[in-house]
């Protein structure tokens, strides 16, 4: 029996790159697609002289296309900048606008990546896709479920962003970086003689420069015709004490520090401990208010298992860099009842929570 | 099965520079983006490379050979769009002489423009560098006259209307409003480049050509001049000081000889095509169906489709189709044509357009519909559409 067709999402870096190189060696059949999500065009005042590292720019493009070119694979770029926006980037602005700190990563992974992309595989006649993502895919017989495991590059791992995939979108994806090291897969790039083996990770949320979301949500607002300082408003102590004003809930997120304008000195550094978007303030205390036990998850999806009805032991991360954490996972009417064993510092709403046994994992949900 | 393919009438090996595996015989459904080179335009070029390698600028004998072979050149041409030879501009292509026309004609307390929603982005972008009107068209896409005629302002420099619109295929009522830009007396511009070689070219005070949509190579057009114009750009005295630097001689020679091979071809291949695919496919339509069109255009509406696995899907299976207008990236933006005739953003995702060509069979154009087929049936299979 022939290999499947493959549908390599290239985005012009070293990771995806490799993927192509490995499969076509592999023998598969591959076609190389890069998604454009966003038009870099648009909110000039953003623009940065550091064109590459992000989305969707013309030089990642082009590198994607050499690549393909390179590896002898055809390669489509396929525009999503619709849905991007509409799926990913309106409920990003929504998110923070609501209070919460949203990871548009996820959503776009979620909507987009396996969703829109794993469509277009069908419709270019691919029956798998591949990405240069770092996680791992197993089949488990027992319980007939694809499971998802951490990536063997620890400091690598994505799969706190992939914890919306769904059983039939991991029957059809392929990671084939899950299983390796970074330095590994550079050595595969020069291995492979790809022209992209020396070209630098990219770190930032793809379509906010800088990393700057505040920055990005008020370029936007202005785009859109809204007004900018819509969610200004104060500054206050968890007992209603106001410290200051500030320029818009958005620029802050639960746990940070900087930029906290208080009008009379506090004995200790203030941070922010939460952020109400209907009476537009911004909550800041001592770091030690940061710290909680208890959280609500909602919209779950579970991966490795099938939803538990009774209360589960599970590693809880709460962030990307988060270290997870022991906690007991209670089923509620809407998600769970995580009551993790210590207090954790920043608890933010609007991020992911994500379980784990040991590599496995479990599912995840939203931050309520 | 595919016997020929398009690109110099002879299979197509352009997959085997690469290591694609299993080549694939290709059809090429893409004229209006650019047209395999002829073998006569091919030969003149080569020939003028290898034999007149002067400058036609020099005074010895090697310049006054490549002057010689350009005037030559600049009489086909000349004579292929009813023009005299000292009208011909010739420019690195159509996007350089829509831009020598535009910004050429305007002039300080004149420097508004009357153009269309549905000209090619080398007049939309220079237009909206200067003061633009953009006329909206009919819902098969035609410019209204009299819209051209309620636009004019008495600073209104030009007025630039297509002759043949690249993705619909229709044919704009260039008669009339040259009537009415000369009843006001505003010069009339009009992108010609898709009716070269399609219908006669329309009269008008400026108008562009290329080459390379007549089968000649890229890199090559030409301004027509019926009235003076001001050049855009600085250097040399080249073309009667309308358009300096040295001449492309054997691109424009190439273009000559192009311009002296044209035939308009019959709908008979495109009606086919159309027929074959309305009788065969459900809930397709044609858009601008209602309007006059060339012979070799047709766009699809296939509604609930994306066009874009559509056309990588059939790109992968030989057939080189077209779906809106590509961006800087390479991918696809729902079509500004599609657009102003009425179509959602949405709908105009789901249309193809169909160029077709000289060497276009009629076995081509079967294997073309049998492919369409079941690619349009499993698109529309999974789920229930895209957002």
């Amino acid at each position: 029996m022939s290999k499947p067709t493959i549908a390599v999402a290239m985005s012009g870096g070293v990771d995806s790159s490799v993927v192509a190189g490995l499969l076509h060696r592999e023998g598969y059949d591959c076609v190389g697609l890069t998604m454009q999500l966003w038009n870099q065009r648009r909110l000039p005042e953003l623009a940065t002289d550091k064109a590459t590292g992000r989305c969707c720019s013309l030089d990642d493009v082009y590198d994607a296309r050499a690549v393909a070119n390179f590896v002898g694979i055809p390669y489509y770029v396929v525009n999503f900048e619709d849905r991007f926006e509409q799926h990913v980037v309106k409920p990003f602005v929504d998110e923070y606008l609501a209070g919460r700190t949203p990871i548009p990563c996820t959503l776009c992974n979620n909507f987009i990546k396996f969703d829109q992309f794993l469509e277009m595989a069908d419709g270019v006649g691919a029956t798998k896709i591949a990405t240069g993502h770092y996680a791992r895919i197993q089949y488990d017989e027992p319980s007939g479920r694809w499971q998802m495991l951490r990536s063997a590059d620890a400091t690598k791992d994505q799969t706190y962003f992939l914890f919306g995939l769904t059983q039939p979108q991991l029957a059809r994806t392929m990671f084939p970086l899950g299983g390796m090291l970074k330095p590994q897969v550079r050595e595969l790039a020069v291995g492979l003689g790809l022209p992209v083996a020396d070209k630098p990770d990219s770190q930032e949320i793809c379509f906010v420069p800088n990393g700057d979301y505040a920055a990005f949500i008020d370029a936007y607002f202005k785009e859109q015709g809204m007004a900018p300082d819509r969610t200004a408003g104060q500054v206050v102590t968890p007992d209603g004490e106001v410290l200051g004003e500030h320029s818009g809930v958005h620029h802050f997120t639960v746990g940070q520090r900087k930029g906290i304008e208080a009008k009379r000195q506090k004995p200790e550094p203030l941070y922010v401990i939460e952020t109400n978007p209907v009476t537009r303030q911004v909550v800041v205390g001592a770091n030690r208010d940061l710290l909680r036990a208890e959280l609500e998850v909602d919209r779950i999806n579970w991966i490795s298992i099938a939803q538990p009805a009774t209360a589960i032991r599970a590693e809880v991360r709460i962030r990307n860099r988060h270290t997870p954490s022991w906690a007991t996972l209670t089923p509620t009417d809407t998600g769970v009842h995580v009551h993790f064993d210590t207090a954790q510092r920043a608890v933010t709403p609007g991020q992911a929570a994500v379980f784990y046994n040991g590599d496995l994992v479990l599912g995840g949900g939203w931050i309520r | 099965m595919i016997l020929m393919s398009e690109i110099g009438g002879e299979r197509n090996d352009g997959l085997a520079h690469g290591k694609l595996k299993g080549a694939v015989l290709r059809s090429y459904f893409d004229h209006n983006a650019t047209t395999p080179i002829s073998e006569a335009a091919l030969a003149a070029l080569t020939d003028c490379l290898r034999q007149a390698p002067g400058n036609a600028s020099s005074i010895h004998r090697f310049g006054q050979e490549a002057k010689q072979r350009l005037e030559c050149a600049r009489r086909q041409v000349a004579a292929a769009v009813g023009a005299k030879p000292d009208q011909v501009i010739f420019t690195g292509g159509g996007t350089e002489a829509n831009n020598l026309a535009l910004f050429g004609s305007v002039r300080p307390g004149k420097r508004h423009v009357v153009t269309t929603a549905i000209e090619h982005p080398a007049v939309l972008n220079p237009a909206q560098e200067l003061d633009a009107t953009i006329v909206p068209v009919d819902g098969q896409g035609l410019v209204d006259p009299d819209a051209i005629r309620r636009a004019i302002r008495p600073d209104t420099a030009l007025i630039s209307v297509m002759s043949v619109n690249n993705e619909l295929g229709t044919i704009q009522p260039l008669g009339e409003i040259h009537a009415i830009a000369q009843e006001h007396g505003v010069l009339l511009h009009t992108d010609a480049v898709q009716a070269l070689g399609k219908i006669p070219v329309p009269m008008a005070d400026l108008v562009t050509v290329s080459a390379h949509k007549v089968y000649g190579p890229q890199g090559v057009g030409a301004l027509i001049a019926r009235v003076p114009v001001s050049k855009v750009t600085f250097g040399g005295h080249h073309e009667r000081d309308r358009r300096p630097g040295t001449e492309n001689v054997a691109g424009i020679v190439a273009f000559g000889a192009a311009c002296a091979d044209l035939h308009f071809g019959t709908p008979d291949l495109r009606d086919l095509l159309e027929n074959e695919i309305l009788a065969r496919i459900p809930r397709t339509r044609v858009n601008g169906q209602g309007a006059p069109r060339v012979a070799n255009t047709t766009n699809l509406w296939f509604e609930g489709i994306e066009g874009e696995p559509l056309v990588i899907g059939l790109d992968l299976k030989g057939f080189a189709v077209s779906s809106g207008a590509a961006c800087s990236s390479g991918s696809v933006e729902p079509s500004h044509v599609l657009t102003a005739i009425g179509l959602s953003r949405e709908d105009a995702r789901s249309c193809l357009r169909f160029s077709l060509g000289r060497s276009n069979t009629r076995e081509q154009v079967l294997a073309l519909v049998n492919a369409l087929e079941p690619v349009v049936a499993r698109l529309r299979k999974l789920s229930p559409a895209y957002v």
